[in-house]
């Protein structure tokens, strides 16, 4: 998703010189084909995240377009009142740009992980969020978005190679997209944990269970009316998140439910405790919080099973 | 005496705290004299919504009173739109919020507004404009780390377009500086992280006009003039007391403040 999402930064850039890349001195063997195309818009703003979106958000009132990027935690978290208080109140084109969500950095440890981001950006009205499931879901998100008049912040992954069967790139802001179809149980994924969440339901067809996986990609504006034409088809819905249960897709589908008074039992798979302090690679990770593909096939099968004995 | 002057500020700055019986007196007192000195002849601003206009942006927004002041005196905003400082529904907030032309950013949050500024000036260098970007901080906001996040990055790209203004009153909301995290000697600070310092008297709106006129603001460092100032100036029993960081006046001590301050008629531009 990074390689996508420079690479597509450039087309836009070649076509609209108001766009500028800032980072928080990351981005090497990624953001170069920017700041060697375009050096007079490429600002290294030093290992400094709150002064680097108080400067976009004098650049974006002078008319430009800033990105500003850095690893999930320290481009979301570290300079969080500096985004509030700034871009958002300010309603400025201000593009916060995380990369690593979830535990994508895995042996650099938990200071490294993206793991409530969605959550601390989705709780501001005032910000279009943005989580792309995969690289070409990464490009077509920046293309329809990247002119929008308020701030934006961007989850994105690491890795590029991974592509979601089916999905071909789409994206619409406030739509989900459906990669596949069953009748069986719905599960809801957001972000670069997709894979998983596909490789799931794989297996859980071969044992006879059709599953229907629908992505989140899109949080404010977030897919309420497809949410609930869809979860009202189902009993069980699994969703999963390389992230806190509390305030990503699993908040948002149970809001959903709730507020419509949806007859659907919502398990929502994500982390739940602190961070483990062990070192670890990301699919380690995933296993241990129970989001790798054979946690979920678990947690489904166990599921499924209480629904059928109630 | 321009029209934006301290006496003037001040006098307004005791009307409207009194009327909406609130703090941070003291705090826009201490400011008077550089808001004069900023908006009756340094800031080059033809009108609040010129996109080459100079940029000032208060990052002691707390002392907005001393802001409102100075654009009712420019005829920015009315008499009546300066009564309804802090009431309900009103664009005069006791910070200063960019709906109200005239505040570039809204401002509140200690240490913020540099960085703001930062960008604005490193926006007007991209851009090729003369404009020039201004930030009064105090220096209880010095505490700030993040302040100090823009002190290196507008030394480092020698931003000469970006002026700040630090309100050296020593005392910052719950004690006096010295006590609380010693920040002197201030000008060394700066001075150490590269930017081009100049002690000034900060009542003194002569030598400050003088000053600034007098920096480079095409090449070279970022500016910062170290003015030292008296919280409170001008109302002898709030003179560098902490109590006036918060506290109204009652109706015992709101006549002597008036007439210490002077009662000089207030004209508005036209």
């Amino acid at each position: 998703m990074r390689g996508a999402f420079a690479k597509t930064l450039v087309e836009l850039a070649a076509q609209d010189d108001r766009i500028m890349l800032l980072t928080g001195d990351l981005g090497f063997m990624a953001l170069e084909i920017f700041s060697e195309r375009f050096p007079s818009r490429f600002v290294n703003m030093g290992v400094a995240e709150q002064n680097m979106m108080g400067v976009a958000t004098g650049l974006a009132e002078a008319g430009f377009i800033p990105f500003a990027y850095s690893i999930v935690t320290f481009a979301s978290l570290r300079p969080y009142e500096f985004i509030r208080n700034g871009p958002i109140f300010h309603h400025l084109p201000v593009r916060v740009v995380g990369v690593g969500g979830g535990m994508e950095y895995g042996n650099a440890g938990p200071t490294h992980h993206g793991l409530e981001d969605v959550s601390v950006m989705r709780t501001q009205p005032g910000i279009t969020v943005i989580a792309p499931a995969d690289a070409d879901q990464t490009a077509s998100a920046l293309r329809q978005t990247w002119h929008l008049p308020g701030p934006i912040y961007y989850r994105i992954g690491k890795n590029d190679k991974v592509i979601i069967p089916n999905l071909d790139g789409r994206f619409e802001l406030g739509r989900l997209q459906i990669v596949r179809e069953g009748g069986d149980l719905l599960l809801v994924a957001m972000g670069g944990i997709t894979n998983e969440v596909v490789a799931a339901a794989d297996t859980l067809a071969k044992q006879g269970i059709q599953a229907t996986v629908a992505i989140v990609s899109s949080f404010n504006p977030a897919p309420v009316d497809d949410l609930i034409r869809l979860l009202g088809r189902f009993p069980l819905t699994l969703t999963v998140e390389a992230h806190y249960i509390t305030g990503g897709v699993g908040s948002l589908v149970s809001e959903v439910v709730a507020e419509q008074a949806l007859g659907c039992r919502v398990v929502r798979c994500g982390l739940t405790t602190p961070p483990l302090a062990v070192s670890g690679s990301q699919s380690y990770l995933q296993h241990q919080y129970g989001i790798s593909a054979s946690a979920l096939v678990e947690t489904a099968l166990r599921e499924l099973q209480g629904i059928k004995t109630q | 005496m321009g029209l934006v002057n301290g006496t003037a500020i001040r006098r307004i700055i005791l009307e409207q705290s009194k009327r909406a019986n609130v703090g941070h007196i003291g705090s826009g007192l201490s400011i008077a004299d550089l808001i004069a000195a900023l908006y009756g002849g340094i800031l080059n601003i033809p009108s609040p919504s010129d996109p080459e206009r100079d940029r000032m942006i208060l990052g002691k927004g707390h002392a907005a009173l001393a802001l409102y002041a100075a654009f009712y005196l420019k005829g920015w905003i009315t008499a009546e739109q300066l009564d309804t400082f802090h009431t309900d529904g009103s664009l005069l907030g006791v910070h200063p919020e960019h709906i109200l032309p005239g505040v570039d950013f809204s401002t509140g949050s200690l240490g913020q507004g540099l960085s703001f500024g930062t960008g604005a000036a490193l926006a007007a260098r991209l851009q090729n404009s003369s404009r020039r970007v201004f930030v009064l901080v105090s220096d209880g906001e010095c505490n700030e780390g993040a302040l100090w996040e823009a002190v290196m990055f507008a030394a480092h790209h020698q931003l000469s377009n970006l002026i700040v203004l630090v309100d050296l009153n020593h005392q910052q909301a719950f004690g006096y500086t010295d006590a609380v995290i010693k920040m002197s000697p201030m000008a060394n600070r700066w001075q150490a992280f590269g930017w081009d310092v100049h002690e000034v008297d900060g009542h003194d709106v002569a030598a400050l006009q003088q000053t600034v006129a007098s920096l480079d603001t095409i090449s070279g460092p970022p500016h910062v003039l170290v003015a030292s100032t008296t919280f409170g100036k001008g109302v002898s029993y709030m003179e560098s007391q902490i109590k006036w960081h918060y506290m109204p006046m009652n109706d015992a001590e709101y006549p002597q403040a008036l007439e210490e301050v002077g009662t000089t008629a207030i004209e508005v531009a036209p």
